[in-house]
């Protein structure tokens, strides 16, 4: 129905959108090989140095494995607690059923703040006087929150699509409990848990507000990026560090889309 | 077995999420004289005001930007086309939240890049304030319209498009009564992202303005005063106003459409 006209506006509104979303990301990544030091506009010359500088900076390197860290840690908390939630959702009628699958989605429609609050009142009371200070293991609590809410929801979605014929079969067929999950479950759910992984990942490597108020004396990347800001000496190495966030994100996206095709996402009209 | 662990996975979710109500016990315990100061400050009120005109104003300029791509996507480009665009959305969407936040206040700083360029023109940028935050937030939260609008556009069956054309409607009356009823579903799926993100933020408003939002009165109050009390009885206002926005967007369907 659309007329030519409409088709050239369309693809130029297309256009000026994908530009008004990338240009930031384009002048954070000029400002990475800028020479000077302050960040005028327009850039009198172009060097390497902040790279070389920002990879032998200790804060930064300490910074990214504090967040590979934390994101690994969350993340495999909610591998195994976020499937065995949705697992026991899709499967067994309990009592507080419903309460649960509304529960776990408080994190992600609460406001960060909230959780993060929440948390923090948590931590100093109770883990406090165990002698658990604020730090990475916090961290780690605290972003498996809203990762699990991730897990949960891929593993549902999943498992509500699969046939549960399938598992009956198996068992059937003679299978005990582990080898049906091992042999039939697993591999229905594979792709899912692999995308709620990467999501969880990404997320908790990416979190500030939930950070803020659990990571204690820990720096992440985000809470490093954060206390540069205010330093205009550190600037170069923050755009350094800004441009590689950037691109690494290119590897979940591109692992992501793979994903979509492999379970026909995108194909599908 | 898988009942039992079940059950205890459950469990400890249970007991991580019994942490609301108990900073909300921390609220009650001095009875409603929290909730006094906040309604009867002005200073509170106006923050409050502020926090939820900004968060309407983003998704109202989120919903109009991301409409034509979503439309493009989902009825123009051909299925090449369509996933690299999918990836292309989806890149801004990965990145890092402050290096895109980062990224504004370089574009927006006073010899930055946008007043460069408007300086030819004799004009001046929006510099950091209300009108920056605004702009960030829309930047911010877009990929997070675009997304489910395309998927709602996508959902629309060609069919309903040619009989309205065959009923004689002119490609405007069809887009105004077909598709944007259609697509409203949507919307409202995508506005949740883009209301509920701005309304808890307090990263932006610092980093890019100097005025305070709901959440910057909360950290500070969590973080400097001390006062978990206040700061919990103020957190609480942008979660009632989710889910009256929930509820609101329950009723328009969106639910359907996330």
């Amino acid at each position: 129905m659309e007329t030519p006209a409409a088709r050239i506006g369309l693809r130029l509104a297309t256009g000026l959108t994908l530009a008004f979303l990338y240009i930031p990301l384009g002048v954070i990544a000029l400002y990475a090989f800028n020479e000077k030091r302050v960040q005028t506009w327009p850039i009198s010359g172009l060097t390497l140095d902040w790279w070389d500088k920002a990879f032998r900076n200790p804060g930064v390197r300490d910074a990214v494995l504090r967040s590979v860290e934390a994101a690994l840690g969350a993340t495999a908390i909610a591998i195994v607690l976020g499937t065995l939630a949705a697992l026991a959702v899709q499967r067994y009628r309990f009592f507080g059923r419903e309460t649960v699958s509304f529960l776990v989605i408080l994190p992600i429609a609460l406001p960060g703040i909230v959780t993060g609050m929440a948390l923090n009142a948590t931590f100093r009371t109770v883990l406090d006087p165990f002698g658990v200070p604020f730090g990475i293991f916090t961290i780690i609590v605290g972003h498996a929150t809203f990762c699990i809410v991730v897990m949960y929801n891929n593993a549902l979605a999943r498992l509500r699509r699969s046939s549960r014929f399938i598992e009956e079969a198996s068992m059937d067929l003679g299978a005990d409990t582990w080898q049906t999950f091992r042999y039939i479950t697993l591999p229905l759910t594979r792709t899912a848990l692999l995308a709620g992984a990467l999501l969880s990942f990404a997320l908790s490597f990416d979190e500030v507000i939930v950070t803020t108020f659990t990571a204690g004396p820990v720096q992440t990347v985000p809470l490093w990026i954060l206390q540069n800001l205010s330093r205009p000496n550190q600037l170069p190495i923050v755009n350094v560090v800004a441009v590689s966030l950037v691109l690494l994100s290119a590897i979940p996206v591109y692992i992501a889309s793979r994903l979509a095709q492999e379970s026909g996402i995108l194909r599908r009209r | 077995m898988l009942a039992y662990l079940g059950s205890l996975a459950v469990l400890f979710l249970a007991a991580f999420w019994r942490l609301d109500p108990f900073t909300a016990n921390i609220v009650k315990d001095p009875g409603l004289q929290n909730f006094r100061t906040l309604v009867e400050n002005d200073v509170y009120r106006q923050i409050t005001i502020r926090t939820v005109k900004i968060a309407a104003a983003v998704t109202i300029t989120d919903a109009i930007l991301a409409f034509p791509i979503a439309y493009y996507m989902a009825r123009v480009a051909s299925p090449r086309v369509k996933g690299l665009l999918v990836v292309a959305i989806l890149m801004p969407l990965w990145s890092s939240y402050l290096v895109k936040v980062y990224a504004w206040r370089v574009i927006l700083q006073e010899d930055g890049i946008l007043n460069w360029a408007l300086g030819p023109f004799g004009l001046n940028g929006p510099g950091f304030g209300e009108v920056a935050m605004w702009l960030v937030f829309s930047y911010l939260w877009l990929p997070y319209m675009i997304l489910p609008l395309y998927a709602g556009l996508e959902r629309i069956p060609d069919s309903l498009l040619e009989a309205s054309g065959d009923l004689g409607a002119r490609a405007g009356r069809t887009f105004r009564s077909v598709v944007l009823p259609l697509a409203l579903p949507a919307v409202v799926a995508g506005s949740i992202f883009t209301f509920s993100l701005t309304l808890g933020d307090f990263i932006t408003p610092n980093l890019v303005s100097s005025v305070q939002f709901i959440g910057n009165v909360v950290y500070a109050n969590v973080g400097v005063a001390n006062n978990l009390p206040l700061a919990s009885a103020f957190a609480t206002v942008p979660v009632l106003i989710m889910i009256v926005y929930l509820l609101l967007a329950k009723r328009l369907g969106a639910f359907d459409s996330l």
